[in-house]
């Protein structure tokens, strides 16, 4: 699934954690379950720390994708986990 | 009559600048110390020292400015309490550890457990110098392994099945080593076993749990961080059986023993007989 068929998209390349993941649960607040979340992230601590803590809330990674200059775009179903 | 100073350190009492005082070393492994215990201490740090006590850099306690005239009346005042004294010179040391499984949500491996058992089995043994362990419960390395002369690290060895896989590559994106590739169209994922450093975070952010892993140590060698600083070195591949955990140790101890000059230190040992020469020595226990 592309960046362009997710229900929403969400940049944190801007922030460093703990905000990182702040930021996807508040857009994650904003979608019913089932419904996917495009995120936007930087290599390095954002990629180790927010899909696992996306593992921990039940929320299902469906594609990665590494993008030229480094960062990633990752789709994640809402409580995909959870079906 | 002299004091005997040298004959003192070996059961922690160190020397201090001030005149016929000791800092007195406690016996701690893994840093860990009950209330009980701490209520001794502070009555022995009020009563003979000066009401303070110092937190080593070992996880240890020490009580400064204790009189050498009362160290038997201080050791009985600590006893009664479950209070031991601690050791130094060239013996093992200190056994450090950080909270490990046990507590801790990132653990790998009980410390804790470890420490004990390897302190009842090594502590305090004679050696030709100075020997460090420490453990750490995983790869965040709060404990510091590889400044020890022998440390030991919690780690995972990870292992993939394709059933519910779902080729998203969050695995190969997370690995900090960069031992995994995800081949979607192929529907093939593969491990570079020489690159992993048993991690886990493949195990930890799977989305389908299509990685899983056997818990197990990671073990590095001649650690040093004093007047000259050395990382400990990984010869061997991770360990699951905790049996072999203190086979390795004993081994290792015994090598130590056998080929380190007096006063000379783990690290120099190594550099100077070879590394070859210790791992095989180990070889028959691994």
């Amino acid at each position: 699934m592309s960046e362009q068929q997710a229900d929403a998209a969400i940049d944190i390349t801007d922030v460093v954690c703990p905000i990182t993941f702040v930021k996807v649960k508040v857009a994650l607040e904003d979608l019913a379950d089932g419904q996917t979340l495009s995120v936007h992230l930087n290599d390095g601590e954002p990629i180790q720390n927010v899909p696992r803590s996306l593992k921990d809330e039940g929320h299902k990674v469906t594609s990665v994708h590494k993008n030229d200059d480094g960062t990633y775009e990752l789709v994640v179903v809402k409580g995909g986990l959870n079906a | 009559m002299a004091v005997d100073y040298k004959a003192l350190k070996a059961t922690g009492m160190m020397r201090m600048k001030q005149k016929d005082c000791i800092s007195m070393r406690l016996k701690s492994v893994g840093g860990h110390f009950t209330a009980a215990q701490l209520r001794a201490i502070e009555q022995v740090a009020d009563k003979y020292g000066h009401g303070y006590v110092h937190l080593t850099s070992r996880q240890g306690i020490e009580i400064p400015y204790i009189h050498v005239q009362d160290i038997e009346a201080v050791k009985a005042d600590l006893a009664k309490g479950g209070v031991e004294n601690g050791v130094c010179g060239p013996r093992v040391r200190t056994i450090t550890a950080c909270q490990g499984a046990a507590t801790c949500p990132s653990g790998l491996i009980d410390t804790v457990k470890l420490a004990n058992e390897f302190d009842k089995r090594f502590g305090g043994r004679e050696l030709p110098h100075k020997f460090k362990f420490g453990f750490t419960g995983c790869h965040n390395n709060c404990l510091k392994a590889e400044e020890n002369d022998m440390g030991i690290k919690g780690g995972v060895k990870p292992s993939w099945q394709p059933d519910n896989c779902t080729y998203c590559g969050l695995c190969e994106a997370v690995c900090p080593e960069q031992a995994i590739k995800v081949d979607a169209a192929a529907q093939q994922v593969t491990l570079d076993e020489a690159k992993c450093v048993y991690c886990g975070k493949c195990i930890k952010s799977c989305p389908t749990d299509s990685w899983t892993g056997e818990n197990g140590c990671v073990i590095s060698f001649g650690g040093l961080y004093g007047n000259h600083i050395a990382i400990g070195r990984h010869t061997l591949p991770l360990i699951v059986n905790e049996e072999k955990v203190y086979d390795v140790a004993e081994a290792t101890l015994q090598f130590f023993a056998a080929n380190a000059k007096p006063s000379e230190r783990f690290r120099a040992c190594l550099e100077r007989v070879g590394w070859d020469k210790l791992e095989k020595a180990l070889e028959g226990v691994v």
